[in-house]
């Protein structure tokens, strides 16, 4: 391991910036894609539930 | 054990969504080693410093928006000939996913070319035909959302995305075609990696991890795509 302390990590050697500006970048689209896909999902399920198309019948 | 039962949405509904679990857990380790390996055991790169980390994400989404647009294509292709309707739901669920990874391999590109090579962005045909990659991404998914019947919107997409792969193999050798800024391949089939062997692990951590990935979000949108589409059949009224 070549880091130090925390703060040597963080700075990433001068290039912090771009380093973390691509892991978080990285790591928020990907939340927001399963978050998104999630409830996705779940209104998919919420309008196929018997009860729901029983409502639109009615 | 008959596979093909698994080919219709009803049977495959219930599968998908005991892969599910397994996928997203293998790509949440791969992923934890592969950040504790390119982190912590693999050495600062002797010429690019500690800039070279974005490696470790931005070979695996580049890979995978590559390989996704293939497998996409594929089922698409499968779809348009043989009318199955699970081949078509398979190719829509990859592309969103497969433009995501396009687009990220775009963005560290573009963190690594700065302090690289001076520049966020350069017209070389690496990165101009991973940029089309990104577009046709795009378009098949515009074009799929443009039609309203689905099953015709599945054919004409169908036709687009079978259509864009040949630009996959033109990414692939652009950079051994042309004089490009990208460098070339630091991994190939055909001979030794050229890379430590901490980094090289790290890497292909990562690249599991994405491609788990991958597979675990595709098939949690195929699942949502295939209740959206038969939400009125019997099977679907039956669930539990």
């Amino acid at each position: 391991m070549q880091w130090g302390s925390v703060s040597e990590f963080l700075a990433m050697g001068g290039y912090g910036l771009y380093v973390w500006g691509s892991y978080v970048v990285t790591a928020v689209a990907l939340g927001v894609e399963v978050y998104l896909v999630r409830s996705r999902a779940r209104t998919s399920i919420a309008a196929a539930s018997p009860r729901a198309t029983g409502r639109a019948r009615r | 054990m008959n596979f093909w039962k698994y080919s219709s949405p009803q049977t495959f509904y219930p599968l998908a969504g005991k892969m599910i679990p397994v996928f997203a857990v293998l790509a949440f380790i791969f992923g934890i080693g592969g950040l504790y390996v390119g982190f912590f055991v693999a050495p600062t790169d002797f010429q690019q410093g500690e800039s070279y980390r974005i490696i470790f994400i931005h070979v695996p989404a580049a890979w995978m928006s590559m390989f996704t647009y293939l497998v996409m294509a594929f089922w698409a292709g499968i779809g348009l000939i043989f009318n199955t309707r699970l081949s078509s739901m398979m190719a829509r669920a990859l592309a969103p996913t497969g433009a995501l990874m396009t687009f990220l391999a775009l963005w560290t590109g573009a963190l690594w070319g700065k302090p690289t090579w001076g520049t966020w962005w350069v017209w070389d045909a690496r990165l101009t035909s991973e940029l089309i990659l990104l577009f046709l991404y795009i378009g098949y998914m515009s074009l799929a959302a443009a039609i309203d019947d689905v099953r015709r919107a599945d054919k004409a997409s169908a036709v687009l995305a079978l259509v864009g792969v040949v630009n996959v193999p033109i990414i692939y050798y652009s950079v051994k075609w042309w004089n490009t800024l990208h460098q070339g391949a630091s991994v190939s089939l055909t001979r030794a990696p050229s890379m430590a062997e901490s980094m090289l692990l790290g890497m292909l951590l990562m690249a599991l991890a994405f491609w788990m990935y991958t597979i675990a979000v595709s098939l949690m949108r195929v699942r949502a795509i295939i209740m959206e589409r038969e939400r009125a059949s019997a099977w679907v009224q039956e669930l539990p």
